[in-house]
């Protein structure tokens, strides 16, 4: 009862390795779209933004058929990335992480973006009189003080990928050992009639990583807040 | 000489600037808030872009929309002291003071020296949040010359912080002035600061430069000083001589004459400047003898204005140096007033407002 199943680790070394990637894919590119959003005026900027957005109010199984359409074997960018790299995305776990980062990259834009729109960029300004380039007043002024907004991001979107069904089960199918992550495998877990047990541990499973998350997240937060500090106690 | 010659629109405000002032010294923006005085700072120092027009220190060229020239801010080699400091709230007082010094000529102190001038001592360790005002003001000035300038803009660096704290931090600045020798442009609307610090004045006025020169001269152009708008000042020059402790006088040389103030707190030879309202100066055609007034200036009369229906603004010369006097217009006409008459300007000790420059207390 108390040792992990075959099938246990299995999905949970997995969902680890996903949501890893996924984070991964979103970090640096959830930022950039962030940054231009935020930054950033040109025309149909608002059908970036609903672009964006769209993972979080479409059905994850139409994004999941999106991205079957689009970077299955014979779609569009799926066709170029196998001719050109010999890379397939469709019912692989590098799959799964791509449609884990689609689902998971609204949640990590949003916070980053909330935290650039009220950085005080006056700051920025500061350093440049102080004779710092663009590199350097990004590297150690905006994104130091985009970290809370950055951290947020990542826990949501780490969240995400960890819970992420529809699209992937749509886009990369239910492959023991190569996409059965934990959700799918709570998932097949249901469909079989009998003992509860391993649903129940399954389930009990994704809520102990939910949380280690959280707390971790927590951890960090306060250490920057901390060396914040002036927001919290001192808001003048 | 520093000139700039630009037009900057922002939404709807539009400023057109165009001064010269000389590069030694401290030179003062003053004027109202919304006047443009932020904005002209900005441009020098290339966080705002000019529609049109020219910046130049000396002969190196900022910004020159002809030429096609536009200096990026951070290799115009500017301090910039900002009214609220702008602290970097993530970093420790050391490292907001290190963070200009890198890949820089030191032009200016180095870190301990700026430390033990600005009495940063205690506060290396801490962070922005725990500051008070004036210690966050203190760090920015510090900040801004150990970045190594070759000039030093402070756009109201008092104006957030109540008088005790600008009492701490006048000083401070007055240090500043005896110890660099680059420019320092001052942006404030408090004339008491402009007359400890300053050597030559900018006025802004609505969007554009509405004079420039010497402190004195566009004073008492201007009529700006103590008292309200309205009642004519005159700002003077003058150097401490004497100290009469016994009636706690002080006797200060003015190139006009000598005169008698109530005691200052400055060493003999210190410059001050003078600002008397203009009503508290009287004429008499003859020297008076038997007066309590102990200030009495041989003038000749420059001009006469009518101001309103009832009094007279009288300019007064003596000794290459002009200053004015409000009368009624009835004594005017009584006197016999004219152009070119020799007078009596007699002044009150107890109607002067004494300013000790900067850095002159002793």
């Amino acid at each position: 009862m108390l040792g992990f199943t075959p099938l246990e680790i299995e999905a949970l070394a997995l969902s680890a390795r996903v949501a890893a990637w996924s984070v991964l894919i979103c970090l640096p590119s959830g930022i950039a779209v962030a940054l231009v959003l935020v930054r950033c005026r040109f025309p149909g900027k608002w059908l970036l933004d609903g672009i964006v957005h769209l993972p979080l109010v479409l059905p994850p199984v139409v994004v999941g058929y999106a991205l079957l359409v689009l970077m299955g074997r014979s779609g569009l960018i799926g066709g170029w990335l196998y001719a050109t790299f010999g890379v397939t995305l469709a019912f692989s776990w590098q799959g799964a992480a791509v449609a884990a980062a689609v689902m998971a990259f609204p949640l990590m834009v949003r916070p980053v973006r909330l935290s650039l729109e009220t950085l005080d960029r006056g700051l920025e300004d500061a350093a440049r009189t102080l004779g710092a380039g663009g590199i350097r007043v990004w590297a150690t002024i905006t994104l130091p003080l985009c970290l809370p907004g950055i951290l947020t991001g990542t826990v949501l979107a780490f969240a995400r990928s960890l819970g992420e069904f529809g699209a992937t089960i749509t886009f990369v199918s239910n492959i023991p050992g190569e996409t059965r992550t934990l959700p799918l495998a709570l998932y097949s877990v249901t469909q079989v009639p009998g003992d509860p047990v391993p649903a129940i541990r399954l389930a009990l499973i994704s809520v102990a990583v939910a949380l280690l998350a959280l707390l971790i997240s927590e951890l960090l937060a306060r250490r920057i807040s901390a060396r914040l500090g002036a927001r919290t106690r001192n808001a003048s | 000489m520093i000139t700039v010659d630009i037009t900057v629109r922002l939404g709807d405000f539009t400023l057109a600037a165009d001064f010269a002032v000389p590069t030694n010294g401290v030179t003062a923006l003053f004027g109202r808030s919304g006047s443009g005085k932020t904005t002209i700072v900005n441009a020098i120092a290339g966080l705002v872009r000019p529609e049109r027009g020219r910046i130049a220190v000396h002969d190196r060229v900022l910004f020159d929309s002809e030429a096609g020239i536009d200096v990026p801010t951070a290799r115009r080699a500017l301090g910039y002291v900002f009214q609220e400091g702008r602290l970097f709230p993530h970093m420790a007082v050391r490292r907001n003071l290190l963070y200009g010094q890198r890949g820089r000529h030191a032009h200016g102190p180095a870190m301990e020296e700026a430390v033990s001038l600005l009495g940063l001592e205690g506060l290396l360790d801490r962070l922005p949040f725990s500051l008070s005002g004036g210690e966050r003001q203190r760090v920015a000035i510090g900040r801004a010359l150990l970045a190594g300038p070759r000039m030093l803009l402070m756009d109201e660096p008092l104006a957030s912080l109540d008088t005790e704290r600008r009492a701490e931090i006048l000083p401070y600045l007055a240090g500043l002035r005896e110890l660099l020798d680059i420019p320092i442009i001052y942006v404030s609307h408090q004339f008491d600061e402009i007359l400890s610090l300053a050597d030559f004045l900018v006025l802004v006025r609505n969007g554009g430069v509405a004079a420039t020169g010497p402190v004195e001269d566009v004073a008492s152009e201007w009529q700006l000083g103590p008292g309200r708008e309205n009642d004519g000042a005159v700002v003077l020059a003058c150097r401490v001589r004497e100290h009469d402790p016994g009636f706690g006088l002080t006797r200060l040389d003015w190139a006009g004459g000598s005169l008698w103030v109530a005691g200052i707190d400055a060493a003999p030879g210190s410059e001050v400047r003078l600002g008397i309202r203009a009503r508290d100066i009287t004429i008499g055609l003859q020297p008076p003898r038997d007066t309590s007034c102990l200030n009495v200036i041989a003038a000749r009369i420059e001009a006469l204005h009518g101001i309103g229906h009832a009094e007279t603004d009288v300019r007064l010369e003596a000794g290459g140096t002009a200053f004015r006097a409000r009368v009624t217009r009835r004594s005017a006409e009584t006197l016999g007033l004219v152009p070119g008459m020799q007078v009596h300007a007699l002044i009150k000790a107890s109607g002067i407002d004494v300013t000790v420059r900067a850095g002159q207390a002793g």
